[in-house]
């Protein structure tokens, strides 16, 4: 749509500007005072530089965090996209039971994430949990608490059964947008189930994907509520993601100097991720020449 | 979102049976995945604390609503709700009151520095609340909106804001421009128009917008947990304050998970077709 040059529009968007520079700007501005200096309480501040930020990139446990993170973002989405095309090409396409799936896959997406948290805490459990009791039973003594692989599979489980529903229905929405033509080709052709997937499906579904992906990764990468209900962060630290270790570090301590530091590359990341986003958000909408 | 299209079936009949077969084992395998924690939950929370303790059952043995009882008549129970209640709903009406206008100036105008506006809302929508919960904690204390709802309102804005525009612009940009003009030309004045005309015509995506401002309030933990102590505490907060505590009721504290879900499960229903629109921020 070919779009108006008005400047006036910007007193449109002064309220949500206000808004969002009150609740963004203010407090990230925060945050950068607080990575530049140090303090002996009282609120006595003095200039420190880039001490900080040497500390943190320094820091064998940022290093660790971060390691932690990556593990689990690039776990999680090596399950969650393959798994979610297959689920997403498995769906009904309409009708009643396209509206049942529909629902019921939706259902984990809109459970408050400390509930997603409660339930897998306790069905983990070897006394009251189906999974923990089916697993002592066959002879695994689970234990999330204590054994730190346990912890992982849990939590990795945890995240697939509440997110892998978003990539599917994000993956049905780009199935549903091939025209009927593009498969009767295929039909004429004789190609095999595998080819149209490759080469009709896969290609259409692209953009959706992309979307879907950076979506989880965003998502897994700031993840803090759902682990730290089931596990703290523990054993030890061997489930403290990014956010995890960046609250303890910042609430928990109030180590303001080295958690404000940490913010900001932190920041910085998503700030790089969001830029990729846009950028694929933008070319989508022109390719469908919107 | 066409709806048009078919089930893709292959060339001969004698394969196409059993691959039917798969899908079907494939989709029912994955929702009973979905499913089974849910009944879990809810299992538990008909069950008293004693009979979770006393025996691994799969379906309660003497179903009792005493956990929701206690739930529905204790009141540091159940301010938990009526305070997160209370701070999602000012934060939707918030959040689409400020969006509103915006999308439109998205959708209909070119202005200085929109395209760089628009990415800086989508860098808030993807921001970790972990950066912003000292600061915020921060901020708020300074100003005296400690453990208030409107505190938690305005936190969530941080995200709930980016993700009303850019929804709402993506609904708005299926709107021809002809009915702005037309309008234009009728006489009718731009907050007439916007209120008369346009926002019955976005409906839906106010809608959906609302909803996904409700529901991405509604789940946090970390930014209203931060932010309140007593007067504020959410239900979410209260959940894991016991969590910690020694002698836990799992029955209650399952009933409590139970009664979080059932405001997403009414809608879903009838946002069912833009749930995948919702979550990806307006576009596909």
């Amino acid at each position: 749509m070919d779009k108006v040059q008005n400047n006036k529009a910007w007193f449109l968007v002064l309220p949500v500007l206000v808004l969002v520079a009150f609740s963004a700007v203010i407090p990230l501005m925060t945050v950068v005072n607080y990575s530049v200096q140090d303090t002996f309480g009282n609120n006595v501040f003095f200039w420190e530089g880039l001490g900080w930020f040497q500390e943190v990139l320094t820091s064998e446990r940022v290093h660790a965090a971060l390691g932690r993170q990556l593990a689990f973002s690039g776990i999680i989405l090596a399950i969650q996209i393959p798994l979610g095309i297959a689920i997403a090409i498995c769906m009904p396409k309409r009708g009643f039971w396209a509206s049942v799936c529909l629902v019921l896959m939706a259902l984990p997406l809109l459970i408050p994430w400390n509930v997603v948290g409660t339930i897998w805490q306790i069905l983990g459990r070897t006394d009251i949990g189906l999974v923990g009791y089916a697993l002592d039973k066959v002879g695994i003594s689970w234990n999330y608490a204590r054994n730190p692989v346990h912890a992982w599979v849990t939590v990795v489980i945890m995240d697939v059964w509440h997110w892998t529903s978003l990539v599917a229905l994000l993956a049905y929405a780009g199935l549903q947008s091939i025209p009927q033509a593009y498969y009767q080709a295929a039909k004429i052709d004789q190609a095999s189930r595998w080819k149209v997937f490759r080469y009709i499906e896969l290609p259409k579904m692209q953009g959706v994907l992309l979307i879907a992906i950076l979506l989880r990764f965003m998502d897994s990468f700031m993840i803090y509520t759902e682990p730290f209900v089931v596990t703290g962060g523990g054993p030890g630290s061997a489930t403290s993601f990014l956010s995890i270790d960046l609250v303890k570090m910042a609430l928990g301590q109030f180590d303001l100097g080295p958690a404000a530091a940490f913010s900001i590359m932190y920041f910085l990341v998503i700030l790089l991720v969001s830029w990729v986003f846009y950028t694929v958000m933008t070319n989508l909408d022109k390719a469908e020449g919107r | 979102m066409a709806v048009t299209s078919d089930t893709y079936t292959p060339a001969t009949r004698s394969i196409s049976f059993p691959k039917v077969q798969t899908r079907h084992v494939v989709m029912v395998l994955y929702l009973l995945f979905m499913l089974v924690p849910i009944y879990w939950l809810v299992k538990m929370s008909f069950q008293t604390n004693r009979e979770i303790l006393g025996g691994f059952t799969l379906w309660p043995q003497n179903p009792t609503l005493d956990n929701y009882r206690v739930i529905l008549t204790d009141s540091s129970w159940y301010m938990g709700y009526v305070n997160s209640i209370t701070y999602v709903v000012m934060n939707t009406v918030l959040s689409l009151a400020v969006a509103l206008p915006a999308a439109y100036a998205f959708s209909r105008y070119r202005f200085l520095g929109d395209k760089h506006l628009f990415f800086w809302l989508l860098t808030n929508r993807m921001a970790p609340p972990a950066v912003f919960a000292l600061p915020f904690f921060q901020l708020y204390s300074s100003v005296g909106l400690f453990d208030t709802h409107i505190a938690v309102a305005l936190a969530h804005t941080l995200f709930n804001v980016p993700l009303a525009v850019w929804i709402l612009e993506g609904f708005m940009r299926g709107v021809p421009k002809e009915i702005d003009e037309t309008a234009y030309i009728d006489g009718y004045s731009f907050p007439r128009f916007f209120v008369k005309i346009f926002m019955p015509l976005i409906a839906s995506g106010i809608g959906v917008a609302a909803f996904f401002c409700f529901m991405f309030s509604w789940v946090e933990l970390l930014l209203s947990r931060t932010l309140t102590a007593v007067n504020a505490q959410p239900i979410a907060s209260i959940m894991t304050r016991t969590v910690s505590a020694s002698g836990l009721d799992w029955g209650v504290l399952c009933a409590a998970g139970v009664l979080t879900i059932i405001p997403g499960a009414l809608v879903i229903y009838f946002v069912r077709n833009y749930i995948a629109k919702g979550f990806a921020l307006g576009r596909v």
